[in-house]
Protein backbone atom coordinates (compact mmCIF):
# COMPACT_ATOMS: atom_id res chain seq x y z
CA UNK A 1 0.00 0.00 0.00
CA UNK A 2 0.97 3.62 -0.85
CA UNK A 3 2.03 5.78 1.99
CA UNK A 4 -0.40 8.69 2.78
CA UNK A 5 0.81 11.41 0.57
CA UNK A 6 2.71 14.84 2.09
CA UNK A 7 0.44 14.17 5.43
CA UNK A 8 -3.01 14.14 3.33
CA UNK A 9 -4.82 11.12 5.16
CA UNK A 10 -6.86 9.22 3.70
CA UNK A 11 -10.94 9.92 4.11
CA UNK A 12 -10.22 13.94 4.43
CA UNK A 13 -12.76 16.78 4.06
CA UNK A 14 -11.96 19.73 1.73
CA UNK A 15 -13.94 22.84 2.62
CA UNK A 16 -13.82 26.62 0.88
CA UNK A 17 -15.21 29.40 3.79
CA UNK A 18 -15.83 32.67 1.87
CA UNK A 19 -13.93 31.85 -0.93
CA UNK A 20 -13.60 34.74 -3.69
CA UNK A 21 -11.47 34.76 -6.83
CA UNK A 22 -11.33 38.19 -8.68
CA UNK A 23 -8.69 38.45 -11.59
CA UNK A 24 -6.20 41.42 -11.69
CA UNK A 25 -8.61 43.14 -13.81
CA UNK A 26 -11.36 42.62 -10.71
CA UNK A 27 -13.94 40.63 -12.68
CA UNK A 28 -15.34 38.16 -10.05
CA UNK A 29 -15.10 34.42 -11.42
CA UNK A 30 -16.04 32.90 -8.57
CA UNK A 31 -17.83 34.59 -5.47
CA UNK A 32 -18.12 34.10 -1.22
CA UNK A 33 -18.62 30.07 -2.07
CA UNK A 34 -19.26 28.40 0.88
CA UNK A 35 -18.60 24.62 0.47
CA UNK A 36 -18.19 21.22 1.91
CA UNK A 37 -16.60 17.94 0.55
CA UNK A 38 -17.22 15.23 2.89
CA UNK A 39 -14.62 12.19 3.16
CA UNK A 40 -15.15 9.87 0.57
CA UNK A 41 -17.79 11.59 -1.45
CA UNK A 42 -18.48 12.44 -4.99
CA UNK A 43 -19.14 16.11 -5.10
CA UNK A 44 -20.39 17.19 -8.57
CA UNK A 45 -19.65 20.91 -9.46
CA UNK A 46 -22.29 21.27 -11.95
CA UNK A 47 -22.97 24.63 -13.81
CA UNK A 48 -22.97 26.32 -17.80
CA UNK A 49 -20.00 27.11 -19.36
CA UNK A 50 -17.91 30.55 -17.07
CA UNK A 51 -19.74 29.63 -14.31
CA UNK A 52 -17.18 29.30 -12.09
CA UNK A 53 -16.69 25.49 -12.35
CA UNK A 54 -13.08 25.04 -13.17
CA UNK A 55 -12.03 27.72 -10.99
CA UNK A 56 -13.21 26.54 -8.28
CA UNK A 57 -11.62 23.09 -8.90
CA UNK A 58 -8.25 24.93 -9.18
CA UNK A 59 -8.32 26.34 -5.58
CA UNK A 60 -8.51 23.38 -4.20
CA UNK A 61 -4.94 22.22 -5.61
CA UNK A 62 -3.42 25.61 -5.59
CA UNK A 63 -3.32 26.70 -9.10
CA UNK A 64 -5.21 29.46 -8.10
CA UNK A 65 -5.27 31.19 -5.25
CA UNK A 66 -8.15 32.72 -3.49
CA UNK A 67 -8.39 36.31 -3.65
CA UNK A 68 -10.91 36.12 -0.20
CA UNK A 69 -11.51 33.44 1.65
CA UNK A 70 -10.06 30.52 2.43
CA UNK A 71 -9.99 26.75 1.65
CA UNK A 72 -9.39 23.93 4.02
CA UNK A 73 -7.55 20.31 2.94
CA UNK A 74 -7.92 18.17 5.41
CA UNK A 75 -8.07 20.55 8.28
CA UNK A 76 -5.14 22.77 6.97
CA UNK A 77 -5.89 26.20 5.33
CA UNK A 78 -4.61 25.28 1.58
CA UNK A 79 -2.01 28.78 2.07
CA UNK A 80 -0.38 26.39 5.23
CA UNK A 81 0.62 23.42 2.33
CA UNK A 82 3.14 23.41 0.59
CA UNK A 83 1.70 23.20 -2.87
CA UNK A 84 4.04 21.03 -4.72
CA UNK A 85 3.54 18.86 -1.70
CA UNK A 86 -0.42 19.34 -1.90
CA UNK A 87 -0.87 18.98 -5.45
CA UNK A 88 0.79 15.53 -5.11
CA UNK A 89 -1.18 14.07 -2.92
CA UNK A 90 -4.70 15.29 -5.00
CA UNK A 91 -4.71 13.66 -8.31
CA UNK A 92 -5.58 15.79 -11.07
CA UNK A 93 -7.63 14.48 -14.36
CA UNK A 94 -8.68 17.20 -16.96
CA UNK A 95 -10.53 16.88 -20.22
CA UNK A 96 -8.26 14.80 -23.46
CA UNK A 97 -6.06 13.82 -20.69
CA UNK A 98 -3.22 16.21 -20.21
CA UNK A 99 -1.06 13.47 -20.70
CA UNK A 100 2.80 13.84 -21.72
CA UNK A 101 2.40 12.97 -25.33
CA UNK A 102 6.46 12.73 -25.21
CA UNK A 103 6.19 9.81 -22.69
CA UNK A 104 4.83 6.32 -22.90
CA UNK A 105 1.64 5.09 -20.88
CA UNK A 106 3.87 3.63 -18.52
CA UNK A 107 5.95 6.17 -17.58
CA UNK A 108 3.17 8.48 -17.42
CA UNK A 109 1.20 6.63 -14.75
CA UNK A 110 4.84 6.36 -12.58
CA UNK A 111 4.40 10.39 -12.75
CA UNK A 112 3.66 10.92 -9.45
CA UNK A 113 5.24 8.06 -7.97
CA UNK A 114 8.53 8.99 -9.54
CA UNK A 115 8.51 12.58 -8.63
CA UNK A 116 7.96 10.99 -4.80
CA UNK A 117 11.12 9.09 -5.39
CA UNK A 118 9.50 5.36 -5.35
CA UNK A 119 11.75 2.27 -5.48
CA UNK A 120 11.75 1.18 -8.93
CA UNK A 121 10.07 -2.52 -8.27
CA UNK A 122 7.57 -0.67 -6.49
CA UNK A 123 7.08 2.00 -8.73
CA UNK A 124 6.09 -1.11 -11.86
CA UNK A 125 4.17 -3.29 -9.91
CA UNK A 126 1.62 -0.04 -8.93
CA UNK A 127 1.68 0.74 -12.85
CA UNK A 128 0.96 -2.33 -13.36
CA UNK A 129 -1.93 -2.47 -10.89
CA UNK A 130 -3.31 0.62 -12.05
CA UNK A 131 -3.46 0.05 -15.97
CA UNK A 132 -5.22 -3.79 -14.74
CA UNK A 133 -7.30 -1.71 -12.18
CA UNK A 134 -8.66 0.95 -15.34
CA UNK A 135 -9.24 -1.93 -17.88
CA UNK A 136 -5.97 -1.09 -20.00
CA UNK A 137 -3.97 -4.54 -19.95
CA UNK A 138 -0.25 -3.84 -19.41
CA UNK A 139 1.13 -6.10 -21.59
CA UNK A 140 -0.47 -4.07 -24.64
CA UNK A 141 -0.50 -0.72 -23.32
CA UNK A 142 1.97 0.02 -21.22
CA UNK A 143 4.71 0.80 -23.64
CA UNK A 144 2.44 2.63 -26.35
CA UNK A 145 2.77 6.18 -26.55
CA UNK A 146 -0.58 8.45 -25.70
CA UNK A 147 -0.26 9.37 -29.69
CA UNK A 148 -1.36 5.30 -30.26
CA UNK A 149 -4.53 5.34 -28.20
CA UNK A 150 -7.90 6.12 -28.66
CA UNK A 151 -9.56 9.35 -26.82
CA UNK A 152 -11.50 6.40 -24.04
CA UNK A 153 -7.69 5.06 -23.52
CA UNK A 154 -6.06 8.12 -23.30
CA UNK A 155 -8.67 9.29 -20.55
CA UNK A 156 -8.14 5.69 -18.85
CA UNK A 157 -4.36 6.69 -18.35
CA UNK A 158 -5.01 10.21 -17.21
CA UNK A 159 -7.28 8.20 -14.14
CA UNK A 160 -4.40 5.68 -13.40
CA UNK A 161 -1.72 8.36 -13.09
CA UNK A 162 -4.06 10.36 -10.83
CA UNK A 163 -4.83 7.12 -8.79
CA UNK A 164 -1.07 5.75 -9.23
CA UNK A 165 0.67 7.20 -5.70
CA UNK A 166 -3.02 6.66 -3.98
CA UNK A 167 -3.70 9.91 -3.64
CA UNK A 168 -6.57 10.59 -1.14
CA UNK A 169 -8.46 13.13 -3.00
CA UNK A 170 -9.24 13.42 -6.70
CA UNK A 171 -10.34 16.27 -9.07
CA UNK A 172 -11.42 15.99 -12.12
CA UNK A 173 -12.63 19.04 -14.45
CA UNK A 174 -14.59 17.46 -17.06
CA UNK A 175 -12.62 13.95 -17.85
CA UNK A 176 -15.50 12.51 -20.09
CA UNK A 177 -16.08 15.51 -21.88
CA UNK A 178 -14.44 14.97 -24.77
CA UNK A 179 -15.34 11.49 -25.43
CA UNK A 180 -18.34 10.25 -27.73
CA UNK A 181 -21.41 9.12 -26.17
CA UNK A 182 -21.01 5.44 -26.05
CA UNK A 183 -17.59 5.30 -24.58
CA UNK A 184 -18.50 8.06 -22.35
CA UNK A 185 -21.52 6.25 -20.63
CA UNK A 186 -18.91 3.07 -20.71
CA UNK A 187 -16.07 5.45 -18.78
CA UNK A 188 -18.88 6.60 -16.20
CA UNK A 189 -20.02 3.30 -15.46
CA UNK A 190 -16.56 1.80 -14.86
CA UNK A 191 -15.80 4.92 -12.58
CA UNK A 192 -19.14 5.03 -10.34
CA UNK A 193 -17.95 1.47 -9.48
CA UNK A 194 -14.23 2.56 -8.55
CA UNK A 195 -15.03 5.93 -7.15
CA UNK A 196 -17.34 3.36 -4.41
CA UNK A 197 -14.63 1.66 -3.94
CA UNK A 198 -11.73 3.83 -3.37
CA UNK A 199 -12.93 5.52 -0.92
CA UNK A 200 -11.74 8.79 -2.17
CA UNK A 201 -12.68 12.33 -1.45
CA UNK A 202 -13.44 13.40 -5.41
CA UNK A 203 -14.60 17.00 -6.64
CA UNK A 204 -16.05 16.33 -10.51
CA UNK A 205 -16.50 19.12 -12.93
CA UNK A 206 -19.56 18.16 -15.51
CA UNK A 207 -21.90 20.60 -17.24
CA UNK A 208 -23.92 17.69 -18.24
CA UNK A 209 -26.39 17.24 -15.54
CA UNK A 210 -27.27 13.23 -16.68
CA UNK A 211 -23.60 12.81 -15.79
CA UNK A 212 -23.96 14.38 -12.20
CA UNK A 213 -27.22 12.39 -11.37
CA UNK A 214 -25.18 9.27 -12.04
CA UNK A 215 -21.50 10.47 -10.47
CA UNK A 216 -22.46 12.33 -7.68
CA UNK A 217 -23.71 11.40 -4.22
CA UNK A 218 -24.03 15.51 -4.18
CA UNK A 219 -24.39 18.34 -6.71
CA UNK A 220 -23.12 21.59 -5.93
CA UNK A 221 -24.55 23.99 -9.17
CA UNK A 222 -23.29 26.75 -9.47
CA UNK A 223 -24.06 29.72 -11.59
CA UNK A 224 -22.37 33.15 -12.48
CA UNK A 225 -19.78 32.14 -9.55
CA UNK A 226 -21.62 31.83 -7.25
CA UNK A 227 -23.50 28.39 -5.74
CA UNK A 228 -26.89 28.42 -6.49
CA UNK A 229 -27.63 25.15 -4.30
CA UNK A 230 -26.18 22.07 -3.09
CA UNK A 231 -28.58 18.60 -3.30
CA UNK A 232 -28.14 15.14 -2.98
CA UNK A 233 -28.51 13.44 -5.74
CA UNK A 234 -32.08 11.96 -4.78
CA UNK A 235 -33.09 15.72 -3.92
CA UNK A 236 -31.85 17.31 -7.02
CA UNK A 237 -35.06 16.47 -9.22
CA UNK A 238 -36.89 18.09 -6.48
CA UNK A 239 -35.07 21.44 -5.43
CA UNK A 240 -37.13 24.24 -5.88
CA UNK A 241 -33.86 26.32 -6.76
CA UNK A 242 -34.71 28.37 -10.52
CA UNK A 243 -30.98 27.86 -11.60
CA UNK A 244 -31.66 23.92 -10.64
CA UNK A 245 -35.23 23.90 -12.12
CA UNK A 246 -33.58 25.01 -15.15
CA UNK A 247 -31.15 22.37 -15.58
CA UNK A 248 -34.16 19.62 -14.49
CA UNK A 249 -36.27 21.16 -17.58
CA UNK A 250 -32.77 20.79 -20.14
CA UNK A 251 -32.81 17.29 -18.67
CA UNK A 252 -36.64 16.79 -19.93
CA UNK A 253 -36.31 17.83 -22.87
CA UNK A 254 -33.85 15.00 -23.98
CA UNK A 255 -34.75 11.37 -23.18
CA UNK A 256 -33.52 8.71 -21.33
CA UNK A 257 -35.12 9.75 -18.10
CA UNK A 258 -35.05 6.20 -16.89
CA UNK A 259 -31.36 5.93 -16.90
CA UNK A 260 -30.96 9.00 -14.74
CA UNK A 261 -33.34 7.28 -12.18
CA UNK B 1 44.60 23.92 -64.31
CA UNK B 2 40.75 22.53 -63.20
CA UNK B 3 39.02 24.12 -59.70
CA UNK B 4 39.88 20.34 -57.96
CA UNK B 5 43.39 20.20 -59.03
CA UNK B 6 43.79 23.65 -57.39
CA UNK B 7 42.08 22.12 -54.31
CA UNK B 8 44.09 19.24 -54.30
CA UNK B 9 47.80 21.13 -54.47
CA UNK B 10 46.26 23.35 -51.66
CA UNK B 11 44.62 20.78 -49.86
CA UNK B 12 46.51 21.54 -46.94
CA UNK B 13 45.42 25.34 -46.67
CA UNK B 14 41.94 24.63 -47.76
CA UNK B 15 41.64 22.26 -44.81
CA UNK B 16 43.16 24.49 -42.59
CA UNK B 17 40.35 27.34 -43.44
CA UNK B 18 37.94 24.83 -43.17
CA UNK B 19 38.90 24.47 -40.05
CA UNK B 20 39.14 27.94 -39.11
CA UNK B 21 35.47 28.29 -40.92
CA UNK B 22 33.96 25.52 -38.93
CA UNK B 23 36.12 26.89 -35.31
CA UNK B 24 34.08 30.61 -36.02
CA UNK B 25 30.52 29.09 -36.70
CA UNK B 26 30.94 26.51 -33.66
CA UNK B 27 32.00 29.28 -31.36
CA UNK B 28 29.71 31.95 -32.72
CA UNK B 29 26.84 29.63 -32.32
CA UNK B 30 28.06 28.30 -28.26
CA UNK B 31 27.58 31.77 -27.78
CA UNK B 32 24.36 32.53 -29.53
CA UNK B 33 22.61 28.94 -27.06
CA UNK B 34 24.34 30.46 -23.93
CA UNK B 35 22.99 33.40 -24.30
CA UNK B 36 19.43 32.93 -26.31
CA UNK B 37 18.12 29.36 -24.61
CA UNK B 38 18.31 31.42 -21.38
CA UNK B 39 17.33 34.40 -22.36
CA UNK B 40 14.08 32.72 -24.31
CA UNK B 41 13.12 30.56 -21.55
CA UNK B 42 12.85 33.89 -19.29
CA UNK B 43 10.96 36.01 -22.20
CA UNK B 44 8.06 33.17 -22.53
CA UNK B 45 6.16 34.34 -19.50
CA UNK B 46 6.81 38.16 -20.51
CA UNK B 47 4.94 38.94 -23.43
CA UNK B 48 5.55 42.81 -23.77
CA UNK B 49 9.62 42.44 -22.73
CA UNK B 50 9.71 39.61 -25.44
CA UNK B 51 8.02 41.59 -28.63
CA UNK B 52 10.83 43.99 -27.38
CA UNK B 53 13.74 41.87 -27.22
CA UNK B 54 12.89 40.44 -30.38
CA UNK B 55 12.72 43.34 -32.32
CA UNK B 56 15.54 44.37 -31.49
CA UNK B 57 17.12 41.28 -32.53
CA UNK B 58 15.30 41.79 -35.57
CA UNK B 59 16.56 44.81 -36.42
CA UNK B 60 20.62 43.64 -35.76
CA UNK B 61 19.08 41.01 -38.15
CA UNK B 62 18.76 43.33 -40.87
CA UNK B 63 22.31 44.71 -40.78
CA UNK B 64 24.13 43.83 -43.81
CA UNK B 65 26.94 41.58 -42.47
CA UNK B 66 29.71 43.57 -44.14
CA UNK B 67 28.15 46.93 -42.17
CA UNK B 68 27.91 45.08 -38.86
CA UNK B 69 31.68 43.84 -38.97
CA UNK B 70 32.22 47.58 -39.81
CA UNK B 71 30.20 49.13 -36.85
CA UNK B 72 31.59 46.39 -34.78
CA UNK B 73 35.32 47.15 -35.10
CA UNK B 74 35.67 50.32 -33.44
CA UNK B 75 34.13 49.12 -30.55
CA UNK B 76 36.96 48.61 -27.38
CA UNK B 77 37.28 44.90 -26.20
CA UNK B 78 35.04 42.96 -28.56
CA UNK B 79 36.17 44.66 -31.58
CA UNK B 80 39.38 45.24 -34.02
CA UNK B 81 40.23 43.48 -36.65
CA UNK B 82 40.27 39.13 -36.79
CA UNK B 83 38.35 36.55 -35.35
CA UNK B 84 37.04 37.79 -32.06
CA UNK B 85 35.00 40.83 -33.65
CA UNK B 86 33.88 38.26 -36.28
CA UNK B 87 32.44 35.95 -33.79
CA UNK B 88 30.95 38.32 -32.10
CA UNK B 89 28.90 39.31 -35.38
CA UNK B 90 27.95 36.13 -36.23
CA UNK B 91 26.50 35.11 -32.62
CA UNK B 92 24.57 38.83 -33.07
CA UNK B 93 22.67 36.92 -36.05
CA UNK B 94 22.11 33.36 -34.26
CA UNK B 95 20.74 34.89 -31.68
CA UNK B 96 17.51 36.04 -33.19
CA UNK B 97 16.17 32.48 -35.01
CA UNK B 98 17.17 30.57 -31.68
CA UNK B 99 15.25 33.11 -29.71
CA UNK B 100 12.31 32.90 -32.00
CA UNK B 101 12.58 29.21 -31.73
CA UNK B 102 13.00 28.77 -28.34
CA UNK B 103 10.21 31.70 -27.64
CA UNK B 104 7.35 29.91 -29.94
CA UNK B 105 8.52 26.37 -29.35
CA UNK B 106 8.24 26.24 -25.39
CA UNK B 107 4.64 28.51 -25.90
CA UNK B 108 3.45 25.67 -28.86
CA UNK B 109 3.73 23.02 -26.33
CA UNK B 110 -0.13 22.23 -25.62
CA UNK B 111 -1.37 24.23 -22.08
CA UNK B 112 -3.15 20.78 -21.25
CA UNK B 113 0.09 19.20 -20.74
CA UNK B 114 1.81 21.81 -18.93
CA UNK B 115 -1.02 22.18 -16.60
CA UNK B 116 -2.04 19.16 -15.90
CA UNK B 117 2.05 18.69 -15.31
CA UNK B 118 1.69 21.50 -12.86
CA UNK B 119 -1.50 19.88 -10.83
CA UNK B 120 0.53 16.87 -10.49
CA UNK B 121 3.10 18.42 -8.56
CA UNK B 122 5.64 19.13 -10.73
CA UNK B 123 7.91 21.70 -10.01
CA UNK B 124 8.35 24.85 -12.60
CA UNK B 125 12.06 23.74 -12.88
CA UNK B 126 10.35 19.99 -13.70
CA UNK B 127 8.05 21.11 -15.66
CA UNK B 128 10.73 23.65 -17.90
CA UNK B 129 13.20 20.47 -18.21
CA UNK B 130 10.87 17.11 -18.52
CA UNK B 131 8.14 18.72 -20.09
CA UNK B 132 8.83 22.02 -21.78
CA UNK B 133 11.95 21.71 -23.33
CA UNK B 134 11.66 18.37 -24.47
CA UNK B 135 8.37 18.81 -26.42
CA UNK B 136 9.94 22.52 -28.00
CA UNK B 137 12.60 20.58 -28.73
CA UNK B 138 11.89 20.37 -32.81
CA UNK B 139 10.94 24.09 -32.64
CA UNK B 140 14.12 25.13 -30.76
CA UNK B 141 16.35 22.56 -33.13
CA UNK B 142 15.10 23.87 -36.43
CA UNK B 143 15.70 27.43 -34.85
CA UNK B 144 18.99 26.04 -34.34
CA UNK B 145 19.52 25.21 -38.09
CA UNK B 146 18.45 28.21 -39.45
CA UNK B 147 21.04 30.15 -37.12
CA UNK B 148 23.90 27.36 -38.13
CA UNK B 149 23.26 28.04 -42.05
CA UNK B 150 22.72 31.75 -41.56
CA UNK B 151 26.30 31.51 -39.84
CA UNK B 152 27.91 29.23 -42.43
CA UNK B 153 27.58 31.99 -44.65
CA UNK B 154 27.89 34.90 -43.65
CA UNK B 155 31.48 33.63 -42.00
CA UNK B 156 32.67 33.61 -45.51
CA UNK B 157 32.53 37.38 -45.42
CA UNK B 158 34.17 37.19 -42.16
CA UNK B 159 37.49 37.21 -43.97
CA UNK B 160 36.97 40.47 -45.09
CA UNK B 161 37.82 41.79 -41.64
CA UNK B 162 40.68 39.14 -40.99
CA UNK B 163 38.83 36.54 -39.22
CA UNK B 164 40.10 33.75 -41.67
CA UNK B 165 37.64 30.97 -43.02
CA UNK B 166 37.03 29.61 -46.56
CA UNK B 167 36.49 33.19 -47.65
CA UNK B 168 39.80 33.47 -47.39
CA UNK B 169 40.14 32.09 -51.14
CA UNK B 170 37.06 33.85 -52.38
CA UNK B 171 38.22 37.56 -51.70
CA UNK B 172 42.04 36.70 -52.50
CA UNK B 173 39.96 34.86 -56.07
CA UNK B 174 38.40 37.84 -56.59
CA UNK B 175 41.35 40.29 -56.18
CA UNK B 176 43.70 37.80 -58.16
CA UNK B 177 40.64 37.96 -60.69
CA UNK B 178 41.26 33.73 -60.31
CA UNK B 179 38.09 31.33 -60.71
CA UNK B 180 40.30 28.33 -59.35
CA UNK B 181 41.18 30.17 -56.00
CA UNK B 182 37.67 31.68 -55.66
CA UNK B 183 36.02 28.05 -55.88
CA UNK B 184 38.46 26.84 -53.85
CA UNK B 185 36.50 28.48 -50.72
CA UNK B 186 33.41 28.74 -52.22
CA UNK B 187 32.22 24.92 -53.02
CA UNK B 188 33.52 24.39 -49.35
CA UNK B 189 31.47 26.66 -47.75
CA UNK B 190 28.65 25.90 -50.01
CA UNK B 191 29.34 22.26 -49.14
CA UNK B 192 29.78 23.29 -45.31
CA UNK B 193 26.11 24.79 -45.61
CA UNK B 194 23.94 22.10 -47.05
CA UNK B 195 25.63 19.70 -44.86
CA UNK B 196 24.99 21.35 -41.70
CA UNK B 197 21.09 22.30 -42.99
CA UNK B 198 20.94 18.12 -43.72
CA UNK B 199 22.28 16.95 -40.48
CA UNK B 200 20.63 18.99 -38.12
CA UNK B 201 17.21 18.52 -40.14
CA UNK B 202 17.68 14.84 -39.67
CA UNK B 203 17.99 15.21 -36.08
CA UNK B 204 15.18 17.29 -35.84
CA UNK B 205 12.91 15.29 -37.94
CA UNK B 206 14.33 12.30 -35.48
CA UNK B 207 13.42 14.68 -32.48
CA UNK B 208 9.74 15.12 -34.24
CA UNK B 209 8.84 11.56 -34.69
CA UNK B 210 9.59 10.71 -31.06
Amino acid sequence: MAQPIAGIQKGCALECRGVTYRLPSGTALVSDLNLTVARGETLVLLGRSGSGKTTTLKLFNRLLEPSDGEIFIAGRPSSAWDPIQLRRGIGYVIQDAGLFPHWSVERNVALVPQLEHWPEERIRARVKEMLELVGLPPAEFATRRPSELSGGQRQRVGVARALAADQPILLMDEPFGALDPVTRAELQREFRVLASRLEKTIVFVTHDVREALFLGTRIALLAGGRLAGVHAREEFLNATEPEVRAFVASLQLSRGDEEVR
Amino acid sequence: MNWYDFLLRNRGEVLERTAEHIGLVAAAMAIALAIGLPLGIALVRRVTLQRWVLAVANVVQTIPSLALFGFLIPVPWIGGVGASTAIVALALYALLPILRNTCTGITGVDAAVIESARGMGMTPQQVLWQVELPLAAPVLLAGIRVATVISVGITTIAAAIGAGGLGVFIFRGVAMVNNQVILAGAIPAALLAVLADFGLGVVQRRLATR
